[in-house]
């Protein structure tokens, strides 16, 4: 007996979630302080996010309420420690242990970012910029290939949240990142509140922005709250903190990204000052609410 | 030095100039705008410490700790991608840091903090079952040459000073004006199931459970124990051992096993 359905495209039907990808729902950060309130309460939302690092520990409790929540929940392992934009070689020590937690917890996606967190044996705990150049990107395109080759799967690539841009740059960050997509397969996780706080940082239109990234390839949304500061001219300078409840703009350029995208799985980020569970649940249910609007048919055009 | 090189020696010290090479948009100074990157990294080494390290802060204050972690963070940045168990040496770095030198229980006090992080953190192994622990007591001849492992998350620390009591008291467990801080304590940590306990044994005992994880037998723990203190309770501290489940294999070296 044949069948033709392995010749299909891979994303033939792609309007149902298939096994192995992520529901286009709405889900949240998952938080130690949330474990039992999740787990005694079973919320209704799409997936749970854990950044890997905070994983890569022997035993003990983290990986106990992991176990089971997973049970319950479709799970997006986010890393923030690979340091695919840095300029020495990949960690493959490091690399081993996403494998270790891929092959354990079998997560429907698998993302990191355009960004650098380490240099020589130092870590340095944050996402650092690096400019926009031919030679960042064979560099990115080669970090990605190797984390894809050795994960065996395709990996998201996340669009940062910049405070500096460098003169050495000859691309702007879109194009950039259509380029690494391009060129390694890689899927985007088109952060929101990331594009809403580079393109106030830098003095660019948050909606050109997007509309030049490859929306195509975007498999997940993340949105957050940001921070305010001005620069030494008294602009607007945004800061990336996890910390605060959405903001307008950001729901707002959400809606504008759906538009294009149709619906995604969309994160809620929160890693500092948080609120007790409702709160996130809440906003969770909103983006939900907004992502749903956009599976409904369009009618702009009847 | 590479341009990423420049990039991390000025976020971790602040008196080197902005790196070269870096633009806004509007022309204003880049300083102000690289200087929120350099907060975002000393900042987050700095709430890690305080994660860890929360009774230490509480006995020297926020402000007081926060100074001290931001200079051990510029010191000794992290070499691991895993955070949590950031700050091993931290408890060496304020046992030589003059100005705590008022607080001469702090870097105990800090040590046990780290030891318990390690305790949430470490591998799960099931305990021995007690048909094998009554087979191996069983065998009297046996018993001095049994060679025990002990849970991965078990650590004992000795101290000059009332850890213990002090550690206790910030978690409302006794009264901190009922502690004499130069008395001192030992502390037995382990995870018993998924809740890390922190267990006052006598100073004996912390050199029997001691020699006991490193793979003394029976006989060598216990007479070391004895020479700490001939009062040493042994069936008392094995008792301890078996009920919170710490001891995860049994070895007698005399048989195969």
């Amino acid at each position: 007996m044949t069948t033709v359905s392995h010749l299909l495209p891979k994303d033939a039907g792609a309007a149902v979630p298939r096994a192995g990808t992520l529901p286009l729902r709405s889900g949240l950060g998952l938080k130690p302080e949330h474990f039992r309130t999740i787990l005694d309460t079973l919320p209704d939302l799409g997936f749970f996010e854990i950044h890997a690092e905070n994983y890569m520990v022997d035993g003990g409790p983290f990986h106990h309420y992991l176990t089971l929540i997973r049970g319950h929940y479709p799970l997006s392992i986010h890393g923030v420690g690979l340091s695919i934009g840095g300029e020495g070689p990949l960690d493959e020590a490091h690399l081993d242990r996403l494998a270790a937690l891929i092959a354990r917890y079998e997560p429907q996606s698998f993302s990191e970012h355009l960004a650098w967190s380490s240099h020589g044996d130092v870590f340095l705990n944050d996402l650092l910029p690096a400019p926009y150049d031919a030679a960042t990107l064979q560099r990115v395109c080669d970090h990605v290939d190797r984390v894809q080759e050795r994960l065996r799967r395709r990996m998201l690539l996340e669009n940062p949240a910049t405070y500096v841009e460098f003169a050495a740059s000859t691309m702007a960050e879109a194009d950039f990142i259509g380029a690494v997509v391009q060129r390694t397969g890689c899927g985007l996780l088109l952060d929101v509140n990331n594009a809403h706080v580079s393109c106030t940082n830098h003095g660019r239109d948050a909606r050109a922005f997007i509309a030049a990234l490859p929306l195509a390839a975007t498999a997940q949304i993340h949105l957050a709250g940001f921070a305010q500061d001005v620069d030494a001219a008294g602009d607007p300078l945004l800061i990336d903190s996890h910390g605060a409840p959405i903001a307008q703009a950001v729901w707002d350029l959400y809606r504008y990204t759906l538009q294009r995208t149709g619906p995604l799985p969309t994160l809620i980020e929160r890693d500092s000052d948080i609120p007790p569970f409702p709160v996130l649940l809440a906003e969770a249910q909103q983006a939900e609410a907004l992502l749903l609007a956009a599976a409904e048919p369009r009618t702009e055009y009847a | 030095m590479s341009p990423q090189g420049s990039f991390a020696a000025a976020l971790l010290d602040p008196e080197r100039p902005c790196p070269a090479g870096l633009t806004a948009w509007n022309g204003s100074d880049p300083a102000p705008r690289f200087r929120v990157y350099r907060n975002n990294v000393i900042v987050s080494l700095i709430d890690a410490l305080a994660d860890t390290f929360a009774v230490t802060q509480e006995l020297v204050g926020e402000e007081f700790f926060r100074a001290m972690a931001r200079l051990y963070a510029c010191a000794q940045p992290p070499q691991s991608r895993l955070l949590a168990f950031y700050g091993a040496s931290f408890p060496d770095f304020i046992e030589g840091f003059p100005p705590a030198a008022g607080v001469p229980y702090l870097a105990d006090v800090a040590r046990l903090e780290q030891l318990r992080v390690v305790a949430y953190h470490a591998a799960d192994v099931a305990p021995i079952g007690s048909d094998e622990i009554g087979a191996a007591l069983a065998d009297e001849g046996a018993l001095p040459g049994l060679v025990f492992r002990l849970h991965p998350s078990l650590s004992v620390l000795g101290s000059a000073f009332a850890v213990v009591s002090l550690w206790a008291a910030h978690q409302g467990l006794r009264e901190l004006s009922t502690v004499a801080p130069a008395t001192a304590e030992t502390a037995l940590i382990l995870r018993h199931g998924l809740a890390v306990e922190v267990i006052q044994v006598s100073a004996a005992a912390g050199v029997f459970i001691a020699a006991l994880r490193v793979g003394e037998s029976l006989g060598a723990a216990a007479e070391m124990a004895a020479a700490e203190d001939a009062g040493f309770d042994l069936a008392g501290t094995l008792g301890l051992l078996l009920q919170k489940e710490a001891v995860t294999a049994l070895h007698s070296p005399r048989r195969s096993s």
